[in-house]
């Protein structure tokens, strides 16, 4: 076990965070928005070669943060339209990243007929 | 006295408790570092099963999805979100969260116009601009010529 | 009958009376500072009801059982119910006065709606549309976070000068003032409105202009508001010819911690020091190692504090002269979500206390 990788991804994972969290104290833009922006940052940092060698980097660093499902749409654009054109334009993206949609859709729906409902204090 | 809105914007400014920037920031880097921290376990974990890089990236996501969407049932997610800030809303466990939530709340409208219809409240614009991104991007590599960056 | 006097200011010349009051919180808000000072304190917030709104009615509906109870009277003692919360269409009123067979009044003037209710229920007693009356208001954090928030299992963070909406609610029942003998008579025969040696009466009020200074924060309404209170409370002073020391107590709800400080600040340049006799509701409410942050908001919070712990206070004779300024900030997610600034209001009733 290469403890190295663990700690990359604990650095790089948290340090992509901290800068978030400073754009959500010092702006008030709304988490909605933020996590929209991470996502197109994150399909254009991949698209133009920057976020490859982050996430072979932080491995799970780059990657579980919302900046990797940017990173995922854009791979799956990119190699649907190497292999099946402009098809691919279309059903790249959502190929990509479609493992975390459908899980957190049927998760969604079996934990919210789990849950109970409970105030806050 | 006659109030006027600029100088009342500079008394508000005055009077108005910032956000502890700094304890925000440190807490935001240690939580979400180490849910990205066990997604390297959980990916490590599924690559062990003999998983190829690809399938164990989708696997990840699907078992941080899994959890995120687990902790916000149990209520742990926002007792968790009150501290950690950006650093439990910018990982995937956190677009789980997003999701679960609201339908969690909203199932008191019924099944369909409350638990479903409502689910996407929060993360559909991610999914709107994430997925108009990439066919935006897609366009572009197939004008130029076929996708050589993949 | 009611004198207008200066430039806004009501006075009934026959004061209406507080006939009997009641309020009834949630959980964290009966663990708060005021612990003790309430008729009801659920540990359900749920209030065993399948939904928030349901939960939020349940209680507005027992404020109202309660406040009747100790009046000694019937629903249909009452010739009209004042009542209001924050939920789209005032939801937790309407439904928890549906099967009451009273006529109904909704009212919203978010968390001003308490004071709203009084000084409109007392212009109409004094001005003889009604003999007795209910005003009451509520608030449900869980209710109002689903409609102007997020949902309450989404891992958000709140800003230091977020307010948090009280689970509470508040109910007065209002009859005639003491010179209309036939029917004081029979009240004083039943015991009604003796508040021990003496009868709590609303003798003026002042309904607040919306005032909009440019904030457009929902996550700071103490400082939407703080405004509208000024306008209100320095008119109530100059109207009346008084200064804060003519009353015992002068109270805000709920302009929360920032709010207050700004209230006082903007006092302290016309040179009104209002600090010795002011309290503000949202900041009562809630201790600091509540993580409330700014403090209470939501109609429930200012009706409970008054329902509560104040009247029982003056029903003691501690307070003899209130200052009652329910605040409430004039948004709604869309008008937020277009741009449209937050404006304050804020009406003021003045409540004393007569006889020994």
């Amino acid at each position: 076990m290469n403890w190295m990788e663990y700690i990359n991804a604990f650095w790089v994972g948290g340090a992509i965070c901290a800068a978030c969290q400073v754009f959500i104290d010092k702006t008030r833009l709304t988490p909605a928005r933020i996590l929209v922006s991470l996502v197109v940052i994150g399909v254009f940092l991949q698209a133009i070669g920057i976020y490859q060698p982050v996430v072979d980097y932080a491995g799970a660093g780059a990657t579980v943060p919302l900046l990797g499902f940017g990173y995922s749409l854009a791979k799956g654009a990119a190699k649907a339209v190497a292999e099946k054109g402009l098809l691919g334009v279309f059903t790249g993206g959502v190929t990509g990243a479609a493992g975390g949609i459908a899980a957190a859709i049927v998760f969604g729906c079996l934990f919210a007929l789990l849950a109970k409902p409970k105030s806050k204090s | 006295m006659k109030l006027d809105k600029q100088r009342y914007q500079q008394l508000l400014a005055q009077k108005s408790p910032p956000s502890p920037l700094w304890k925000d920031c440190l807490k935001a880097f240690l939580f979400g570092g180490a849910i990205c921290t066990v997604g390297e376990g959980v990916s490590n974990f599924w690559q062990a099963r003999g998983l190829e890089t690809a399938d164990a990236a989708a696997a990840t996501s699907i078992t941080m999805v899994f959890l995120g969407a687990l902790l916000t049932c149990l209520h742990l997610y926002e007792k968790l979100a009150k501290h950690a800030g950006a650093g439990t809303i910018v990982p995937i466990t956190g677009f789980a969260n997003s999701i679960v939530s609201p339908a969690m709340e909203f199932k008191s409208e019924g099944l369909v116009l409350g638990m479903a219809a409502k689910m996407f409240v929060i993360a559909g614009p991610v999914l709107v601009y994430g997925i108009a991104a990439s066919v935006v991007y897609g366009l572009v590599l197939f004008l130029l010529g076929g996708g050589g960056a993949a | 009958m009611i004198e207008h006097i200066g430039r806004r200011t009501l006075r009934f010349t026959d004061p209406p009376r507080i006939l009997s009051h009641a309020a009834a919180v949630g959980k964290k808000e009966g663990e708060g500072p005021l612990s003790g000072r309430f008729d009801f304190v659920t540990q359900d917030d749920r209030m065993g009801q399948k939904s928030w709104e349901l939960a939020e009615s349940e209680l507005q509906k027992t404020a109202i059982r309660t406040a009747l109870q100790k009046a000694g009277m019937q629903k249909s003692d009452l010739d009209m119910i004042l009542a209001g919360d924050l939920l789209n269409q005032c939801t937790g009123s309407f439904l928890a006065s549906m099967q009451s067979d009273v006529p109904y009044l909704g009212q919203y003037g978010a968390c001003s709606t308490m004071a709203q209710g009084l000084a409109l229920g007392a212009c109409l007693v004094g001005g003889g549309a009604a003999q007795r009356l209910l005003a009451a208001a509520s608030s449900h954090f869980c209710s109002a976070e689903r409609q102007y928030r997020f949902p309450l299992a989404y891992g958000g963070q709140r800003t230091p000068t977020a307010q948090w909406t009280a689970t509470a609610a508040g109910a007065v029942v209002l009859g005639e003032g003491q010179s209309r003998p036939s029917r004081a008579k029979r009240d004083n025969a039943a015991g009604l409105g003796k508040q021990g040696d003496g009868h709590i009466c609303i003798t003026h009020a002042l309904f607040g202009k919306m005032v909009e200074m440019g904030v457009t924060d929902a996550n700071n309404m103490g400082a939407a508001m703080a405004p509208a209170a000024y306008n209100t409370l320095s008119t109530l002073l100059a109207d009346l010819g008084a200064q804060p020391k003519d009353f015992d107590c002068i109270v805000t709800g709920d302009l929360g911690h920032v709010g207050a400080d700004l209230l006082l600040t903007l006092l302290r340049e016309d040179r009104i020091d209002l600090s010795p006799v002011y309290s503000d509701c949202g900041s009562l409410l809630f201790g600091d190692e509540q993580d409330a942050h700014a403090g209470g908001s939501g109609c429930g919070c200012s009706a409970a504090v008054l329902c509560g712990p104040l009247l029982r206070d003056m029903q003691a004779g501690k307070i003899k002269r209130l200052v009652f300024a329910g605040t409430g900030a004039m948004m709604s997610p869309t008008s937020v979500q277009q741009g449209q600034p937050i404006a304050g209001i804020c009406h003021a009733v003045v409540i004393e206390r007569s006889g020994a």
